[in-house]
């Protein structure tokens, strides 16, 4: 059951070491030291942000900006913790763990793999989201470490964290046999990519919520 | 404020921006997982969430070219490799593997 949890972060490792390598090597350039870059991993923990923030401080934009905009571009996961609302337990230092590095593929991984067993399923919870988190910062530490002066071929690599979604979405389907939820998507991304292509993540995210939630209260209203 | 300070207060403001919408649903829906529009929410968000991950990492890739065309046979093989074998690591190192391959050739 262990080996199952640590197996299961395999995919998220070999999509993380390209990014955060990435993520590393750009925060570098703009002459702050490595273990800045460390710090950054392991407390902020957000891809799409830290790649925005490189961005804003190249760009000298001010804290306020900052914190909206970091905000908005997380407003996503808002959606992710209502799936675990019944699976992350009682409020401790464990939940709040558990919360804050909820993911994208921390998310994809914990509502896919779902052990039967209680005790199992908290220990895999935190296995997975400890794995992930460690693997984020140890990615970005070695890009900042290494920065330009180094570099070895990963091209291509970061397929595997499509790889990973694309493997999860079948699961997802064998659990669901339901192809609603998959419209639903299909029609929220078409809208989001053709109206707000730059934030289409978090467009398509909160217009697929809404139409599952308004379809459910037709349902019941009939 | 010197530069070092300027990054650890971003780092310190991008943190709390991170982890409140993080720890958000646990706060507000604390105890009300079984409410019926909760656990139908609870139960349909991941494979629209995962739907859309995968346009996600690929909304940049140029379909026009031949990295379009790695990238659309690599998803195809992933599919194909899960639906015949069942098992995740397989089809996604496999189909990886394959991608880095025709993109580095």
């Amino acid at each position: 059951m262990t080996r199952d949890a640590i197996k299961s972060t395999f995919p998220v490792l070999f999509g993380y070491i390209p990014l955060g390598m990435a993520f590393g090597m750009l925060f570098q350039n703009l002459g702050y030291p490595w273990y800045l870059a460390t710090l950054m991993a392991f407390f902020v923990y957000a891809g799409t942000a830290q790649f925005m923030i490189i961005g804003l401080l190249a760009a000298g934009v001010g804290l306020t900006e900052i914190a909206i905009s970091t905000f908005l571009i997380n407003s996503r996961h808002i959606f992710y913790g209502i799936s675990m609302l019944n699976h992350y337990g009682d409020w401790g230092l464990r939940k709040v763990y558990l919360a804050f590095g909820l993911t994208d593929e921390t998310y994809s991984l914990v509502t896919t793999i779902d052990p039967k067993d209680a005790a199992k399923k908290k220990q895999q919870y935190f296995l997975i989201t400890a794995l992930n988190h460690s693997y984020w910062v140890i990615s970005c530490t070695i890009g900042a470490v290494i920065g330009s002066s180094f570099s070895i071929n990963t091209q291509g690599m970061e397929f595997t964290l499509t790889a990973l979604f694309v493997v999860l979405l079948i699961e997802q389907w064998k659990k669901i046999k339901n192809l609603l939820p998959f419209m639903i998507a299909a029609f929220s991304v078409a809208v989001a990519l053709y109206l707000f292509s730059e934030q289409m993540l978090l467009v398509s995210i909160a217009l697929s919520v809404t139409l599952l939630i308004a379809n459910n209260l037709i349902k019941k209203s009939r | 404020m010197s530069n070092t300070e300027y990054i650890l207060t971003v780092i310190l403001v991008m943190t709390i921006a991170t982890f409140s919408t993080r720890i958000m649903p646990f706060l507000f829906f604390h105890g009300r997982g079984n409410h019926p529009i909760m656990s139908y929410i609870a139960k349909y968000t991941p494979p629209m969430i995962m739907s859309i991950l995968v346009v996600y990492t690929l909304k940049d890739v140029n379909f026009s070219n031949e990295i379009g065309l790695y990238t659309v046979l690599a998803v195809v093989a992933t599919i194909a490799i899960h639906v015949w074998k069942g098992n995740p690591l397989v089809s996604i190192f496999t189909g990886t593997f394959l991608y880095m391959f025709l993109i580095q050739m």
